[in-house]
């Protein structure tokens, strides 16, 4: 993984001014690292290519080598070209038609069946009643999988007679709905490579036939350069209203956003975050953009947060954090918080590596000395976690042995708590407002 | 099998066809190498998915060779890549022999790259060379996987071995095993779930399993294919970086070459991890699964 932009940026203008050039080779070379990060977050090189030739007219144009904050307006010039070619955010799904159909299609693999669960249950927790077609009758168990998904989302789901072409069944989906009053049809369809003609006609005549008032294309985030070719295919054979994003809850840098946007032209409108089928959730450019560009996940971390934390907690660290305190019972809390988010590396990969960030390396967090910390907490009273003014040799002493540690691991805590309750002090300030509001 | 390499090789040309084209017109009655000549084959092996890293090592090696003003033939060239390529993808850590004692073949990777139509796959390749395969049906996780196995195992007449889907995967691979004891199995293909590589408790699953596998195994060569998908881009390298730190993956088997995408990030898990590719999957059905040769795919690579 590569750092974060903004530190590369700032690295090369830093260097140069130093030598007392800024000039258009210091933005050559800030492009150049721009190329090689959208690269490495496998946005196809082509996309890349004209994009940065965007940005260099942009930069160029608004004078940005004679600033002082070169590195940040690039960023940011950057970062806005990005939220704007990754469109809108992703909105409802758009239901016309007696009944209304979404048609899903995509390469094998790519999430289609667990998708057609995600939106299905969404559309019923909007009071519709969307009836789910299994009308992928190439994959061994395919029809199986979506059944057992509508069984879980409490869906209906209509499957394939014997010998019934997808033709058929989704003509028979239709007739279906309109009988029982339902209120979309959910069409799953087989995986199929934008290069197998036959599979390609196929699923043309499906959207032909059903003039699906949605028709998504599901991609895997994780794809490579080749994003464009598929999608474009798809874009080709099929009247693509818009695009599925899903596994974004790996580590992907989802380059391939951008390469499909740009040459499927239709928004994208979901991405999937997981395997439940609760975890789906419209699509957001800015994060998105921050994620490509390596800037941290900023609001995704937030967002993980308020699930992880309870509202107590919370309350109390907010209490804590205006009145410029920090204290280890902050600190164990926030522990506790953090390890229901997940394993700590990856909490800290979430994070932009700006300010007092910059030197954290998330590889080398020490996740049993956290345990440690853990435990001499546990091992004060009340009033010792609230001010370790208290802490003299004897209650060290016993704190120790409560916890199985040694005094000089507590004396090395308590340094380290006033550590941050000074740069707390410095946080409201400074870098956490630039890195929630950048 | 020489029918599916001209498949794969088709597949692969007309993907970079167009690049290459480009490329070679751009060098026709050049007498150098000049930067965006260099510039165009970096973007033929990122088009391919090798990486930035990888990539501009490659040409690096290039760009120091003909720094000195020189005929540059296209043709000349394209052999030197390829030849490079291959050393990369031959120079990993040697796989284990494959000899004929008994093995338990585990297939791990994210989800939706093709690890259930893969077990089939070997499950037939190994069928095909007089081998009592066993099936077992370890992803209990998704929705009709064990299904989709048992479909397989129909067509192909291999048991497989399940349980109710949410039963422990552990549980199904020592049913397995005591299954291939019983039934004098010699080969056993261990299908999991699909698993994010950042998710720890499901690599932790993962590491549980292995485990069983080592203790129930004992006598048996125990070998772990990770799966990668060949659309994936750069999240491949971190794929075979955290499934090989928690199962030991022995190789990987590429799936899904078929398609136009060229699946080069594994030039970059060969350089950067070690690891070899064994398989490439390269169609739906049960034989559409060849063996690896780094010259080949290096060639397919690079038209």
């Amino acid at each position: 993984m590569f750092d974060g932009l903004q530190d590369k940026l700032q690295g090369v203008f830093r260097r140069l001014r130093g030598e007392g050039r800024v000039n258009e080779e210091a933005l050559g070379r800030a492009l150049r690292e721009i190329r090689m990060a959208l690269l490495e977050a496998d946005v196809n090189f082509k996309v890349v290519k004209s994009f940065v030739g965007r940005i260099r007219e942009r930069a160029m144009g608004e004078k940005v080598l004679e600033s002082l904050s070169a590195a940040q307006q690039v960023v940011k010039i950057v970062r806005d070209e990005l939220i704007e070619l990754l469109g809108e955010a992703g909105g409802e799904l758009r239901l016309e038609g007696k009944p209304p159909v979404v048609l899903l299609c995509g390469l094998q693999g790519s999430g289609k069946t667990t998708t057609a669960g995600k939106l299905g249950l969404r559309l019923k927790e909007r009071g519709q009643h969307p009836l789910l077609v299994a009308a992928d009758l190439q994959r061994a168990a395919a029809v199986e999988q979506l059944r057992q998904v509508g069984e879980a989302a409490g869906l209906p789901v209509l499957e394939p007679r014997a010998g019934e072409t997808p033709l058929a069944l989704a003509e028979r989906a239709l007739k279906e709905a309109r009988l029982r009053g339902l209120g979309a049809v959910i069409v799953d369809t087989a995986g199929r490579l934008h290069v197998d003609r036959e599979l390609m006609a196929e699923v043309a005549a499906l959207a032909e036939r059903l003039k699906p008032s949605e028709t998504l294309f599901v991609a895997d985030a994780m794809t490579g350069q080749d994003a464009v070719r598929s999608a474009a295919e798809f874009a080709a054979t099929l009247p693509l209203t818009g695009v599925i994003l899903t596994k974004l809850d790996g580590d992907t840098r989802g380059g391939a956003a951008l390469s499909i946007r740009s040459v499927a032209s239709v928004p994208i409108r979901f991405v999937g975050v997981g395997e439940k089928l609760t975890e789906l959730e419209s699509f957001q450019p800015d994060r998105m953009a921050s994620r490509i560009l390596g800037m941290g996940d900023v609001l995704s971390l937030i967002e993980k947060a308020e699930q992880g934390m309870d509202a107590e907690a919370t309350e109390r660290m907010a209490r804590s954090i205006a009145r410029q305190e920090f204290t280890l019972e902050d600190l164990r809390d926030q522990l506790r918080q953090m390890r229901k988010m997940g394993p700590l590396a990856q909490v800290l990969e979430m994070l932009p590596r700006v300010g007092p960030m910059k030197a954290l390396d998330p590889s080398a967090v020490d996740e049993t000395r956290l345990r440690r910390i853990e435990a001499i907490i546990d091992s004060m009273t009340p009033a010792e976690r609230r001010s370790t003014r208290l802490l003299n040799g004897s209650r060290k002493r016993r704190i120790a042995r409560g916890s199985g540690t040694s005094v000089q691991e507590i004396n090395q805590l308590v340094k380290q708590q006033r550590a941050m309750k000074k740069m707390l002090k410095g946080v409201q300030g400074k870098w956490l407002r630039r890195a929630l509001g950048g | 099998m020489s029918d599916l390499w001209q498949k794969l090789k088709k597949g692969l040309f007309m993907t970079h066809t167009e690049l290459l084209e480009r490329f070679d017109a751009a060098l026709a009655g050049r007498v150098v190498l000049d930067e965006e000549s260099l510039e165009e084959l970096e973007e033929i092996l990122i088009a391919a998915d090798l990486g930035v890293e990888t990539s501009l090592a490659l040409v690096e090696g290039i760009r120091r060779d003909v720094r000195k003003p020189e005929a540059v033939d296209s043709l000349r060239l394209r052999q030197r890549l390829v030849d490079e390529i291959a050393v990369l993808l031959e120079d990993t850590a040697v796989a284990p022999a494959a000899g004929d004692e008994p093995t338990v073949t585990l297939l791990v990777g994210v989800n939706g790259v093709g690890k259930t139509t893969s077990a089939a796959k070997l499950a037939r390749w190994h069928q095909m060379r007089q081998r009592r395969v066993l099936l077992a049906a370890a992803d209990t996780f998704r929705a009709a996987a064990v299904e989709q196995l048992s479909v397989w195992g129909e067509r192909l007449g291999v048991d497989v071995i399940r349980q109710a889907r949410g039963a422990d995967p552990g549980a199904v691979v020592f049913d397995a095993l005591q299954a291939a004891r019983a039934r004098g199995a010699d080969r056993v293909i261990i299908d999991t779930a699909g698993r994010l590589h950042n998710k720890q408790h499901l690599m932790e699953e993962l590491a549980k399993i292995r485990r069983v596998i080592d203790r129930q195994a004992a006598g048996w060569r125990r070998d772990t294919l990770l799966v990668l998908d060949a659309t994936t881009g750069q999240n491949g390298l971190a794929q075979a970086q955290e499934f090989h730190k928690v199962a030991a993956a022995d190789a990987v088997l590429l799936a899904k070459v078929d398609g136009t995408a060229k699946g080069g990030i594994v030039v970059a898990v060969a350089r950067q991890l070690d690891l070899p590719v064994r398989f490439l999957g390269v169609g739906e059905g049960a034989e559409d699964l060849v063996e690896f040769q780094p010259r080949e795919f290096a060639a397919a690579l690079l038209g």
